[in-house]
């Protein structure tokens, strides 16, 4: 199958290695990966800012680069949901109806149009996930404990069917990390408690690894981790699965 | 706090900012209202839930789809049981029809309970200015009432207040023994303390959860009995309502009363739900329905379901950020996520600061029981704040400026360079610090990799 990678901004600059996994892990299951996706930013921070002028240039030059492509995948929930349900009524175009169309969240990709729900592989340790908002409650690639729905959803059947992993359940599965994007530095001080929390939250369930289908909320937990001295290792999913796949 | 510059921080997170400042009280504030949230997901563990909360929706945009004609109707009916109906424009109408109800009876002294509307209208502040006085008798209220503070949450307005706290405030405004700490004695002697004020009162104001166009009837659920105590001892009952709880059919409330219950505070149904039709005999009944900005936001179509809100606190008990930064962050009578969204649409200047106090994680949408789409209210008040040149302190020149370098490769990648660089050449503490918002609080800055994804790609020939 032939698909593009659309690698977020922050992605490209701050976590490469995210990609490079990605793009293995789609090679690795057959996929003919095209990374000539010129476009560097589908807008989403400017546009869940409220910048909605500001985030028109960046969102339009990604919905064209996408109509080159039958399928993109996104190594990131939150982009995929903004291209799928902000996108469309931004830009009004036919560029961004398509974009909306055709983007895919990478396990959402893997398990759906790949049809791998489950991958052979191993990893012989104790992971926490954490799915992201905007892929869970946006996407809904996973249940909500709101909803009385269990702790599913494409992410965890892939590390479930992995080899030696053992999943560290937390307290509070789908409580956010508190990026949130602009809310990050606009709220500094909830987003950094939020972030503790959900630290504090891995530490208590004796994870080895965090991993989560989106980089941006990697970037925020990771820098929190950091500042505290706390040496978990974090993984996107992309990473884990790729590593466990070798 | 000063030394922080470039910041975006709005009010309500510097508000936030206060409250965390407090680590161990601020983790059992989340932690309490946690456990609020644990107890109504047990009890919305229903297998035809998610058809009531449809419900629930439906009959609620039905009612606001025919306001006018159904608020007529519950004119009719309730005029017809015997009940004085009165009709206020705003909150300044609304505390001159109860004074003017007040002072025809030369009534002096007043219980009310259960009421945001007229914690909305700023109803006790002007009674008391006109000499009469107002005693709040359901606990948390009397609670805050006593403190001299507004409630910090819809549903458990005093919520943030500890028992011992509550003890202290207690010996020090009703008398208990000092140290006395005990939950029961100090609700058997707040029970004490208030019966005096209920069998004296001369009139009861209630608010109202939901009326019912069809009978004319007024239902006010509680836990703790005192509004029926206040309305049913005194010689006259006050309800004050918004327009928004109006109701087609008597039928509607077997979904309403348990989407509230269950939502709110996790029980089956609340311990008293009463039915108020007509006056008591000799007695007097007055219904008060407020507007106060409702028709306006009937008129936004976008926002218009906030209208939909039964006020069961689901959306605050849910949100990590109201949890982390206590109802006080919000400046507003409404706090939480549908404060957040409520508040700008009363005063986009004063309040448009409320729609970026979220992450936009979709929990408060997930358990709101008639479904508001709030996340996507607050994206648009967001973007109306924007267009109005309201944004949060900088977001005017930040993101036309990220959205510029994030617009164009070229710009993008060049712009990444000079980061680069920037991060090579430049000392940490000059970077981070305190005057970074993103470090401040305690986050390592972020490091850019060497090399970037598309770079790695053109070195080995793929970028094609």
């Amino acid at each position: 199958m032939r698909v593009a990678l659309a690698v977020p901004c922050y992605v490209d600059q701050f976590r490469p290695q995210a990609a490079r996994a990605a793009l293995a892990l789609l090679e690795r299951l057959g996929c003919d990966v095209r990374l000539a996706f010129d476009a560097p930013c589908c807008g989403q921070p400017m546009y869940n800012a409220g910048q909605h002028r500001a985030a028109r240039a960046a969102a339009d030059n990604w919905a064209r680069a996408s109509s080159d492509f039958d399928a993109i995948v996104m190594p990131s929930g939150s982009c995929t949901h903004y291209v799928r349900h902000h996108l469309p009524a931004l830009l009004d175009s036919r560029p961004s109806a398509h974009a909306a169309r055709v983007t895919y969240e990478l396990c959402e990709f893997i398990a759906g149009p790949l049809g791998r729900p489950t991958l052979s592989g191993r990893f012989p340790h104790r992971v926490a996930m954490h799915l992201g908002c905007h892929a869970q409650r946006g996407l809904r690639l996973g249940g909500a404990s709101e909803l009385h729905q269990p702790v599913d959803g494409s992410m965890r059947t892939l590390l479930a069917g992995l080899e030696g992993l053992t999943f560290a359940d937390l307290d509070r599965p789908d409580e956010c990390c508190g990026f949130g994007g602009s809310f990050a530095v606009g709220e500094p001080d909830v987003s950094v408690s939020m972030g503790r929390d959900k630290l504090a939250d891995v530490a208590r369930h004796h994870a080895d690894v965090l991993v989560s289908s989106d980089p941006s909320c990697l970037l925020h937990l990771e820098a929190v981790a950091r500042a505290r001295g706390d040496a978990l290792r974090t993984l996107h999913i992309a990473e884990l699965l790729e590593e466990a796949t070798r | 706090m000063s030394r922080e510059f470039l910041s975006p921080r709005t009010g309500h997170a510097r508000a936030a900012a206060g409250f965390l400042g407090d680590a161990e009280r601020a983790a059992w504030h989340d932690q309490s209202l946690w456990l609020v949230r644990q107890k109504r997901d047990r009890a919305t563990a229903l297998p035809e839930w998610e058809a009531l909360r449809d419900a629930g929706a439906a009959l609620k945009a039905h009612a606001m789809s025919r306001l006018a004609a159904l608020l007529e109707q519950f004119e009719r009916t309730a005029t017809a049981n015997g009940v004085r109906v009165h009709w206020a424009r705003d909150a300044a109408e609304h505390n001159a029809i109860v004074l003017g109800i007040l002072a025809e009876a030369n009534v002096t002294r007043v219980s009310k309970s259960k009421s945001m509307l007229t914690e909305e209208c700023g109803l006790n502040p002007y009674l008391e200015a006109h000499g009469i006085e107002v005693v709040d008798t359901d606990l948390g209220e009397r609670i805050v009432q006593l403190a001299k503070e507004p409630p910090s949450h819809i549903v458990m307005p005093a919520i943030h207040w500890k028992r011992e706290e509550i003890g202290a405030l207690f010996h020090r405004t009703i008398g208990t023994p000092a140290g006395e700490s005990d939950p029961d004695r100090l609700t058997a002697a707040a029970r004490v303390h208030l019966r005096d004020t209920l069998l004296t009162a001369g009139a009861g104001i209630t608010g109202a959860n939901v009326l019912v166009a069809e009978t004319g009837g007024v239902v006010v659920c509680t836990n703790e009995g005192n509004a029926d105590l206040g309305m049913h001892t005194a010689p006259i009952h006050i309800a004050c309502a918004g327009i928004e709880k109006i109701v087609a059919t008597r039928d509607d409330l077997g979904v309403l009363l348990r989407l509230l219950a269950r939502s709110g505070t996790g029980q089956p149904v609340t311990s008293y739900t009463t039915h108020v039709n007509s006056p008591k005999p000799g007695g007097a009944m007055h219904v008060v329905l407020v507007n106060n900005g409702r028709t306006s936001r009937l008129a936004d179509e976008a926002m218009r379901s906030a209208l939909h809100c039964i006020r069961c606190g689901a959306c605050l008990n849910t949100c990590p950020v109201y949890r982390r930064s206590g109802g006080y962050s919000y400046g507003h009578v409404i706090q939480g996520p549908i404060g957040a969204i409520l508040a700008p649409g009363v005063d986009l200047g004063a309040h448009h600061e409320l729609a970026f106090a979220s992450t936009l994680c979709g929990s408060c949408a997930d358990v709101c029981p008639v479904r508001i789409n709030i996340p996507e209210q607050l994206l648009t008040w967001r973007e109306r704040a924007a267009a109005a040149g309201h944004a949060p302190r900088g977001y005017g020149v930040l993101f036309p400026v990220l959205g510029w370098f994030l617009s164009r490769l070229d710009r993008f990648e060049w712009g990444a360079r000079i980061a680069r660089r920037l991060q090579r050449w430049l000392p940490a503490a000059l970077l981070g610090g305190r005057a970074n918002p993103w470090t401040r609080p305690g986050r390592a800055l972020p490091v850019l990799a060497d090399e970037s994804f598309r770079d790695w790609a053109r070195r080995e020939g793929r970028h094609q």
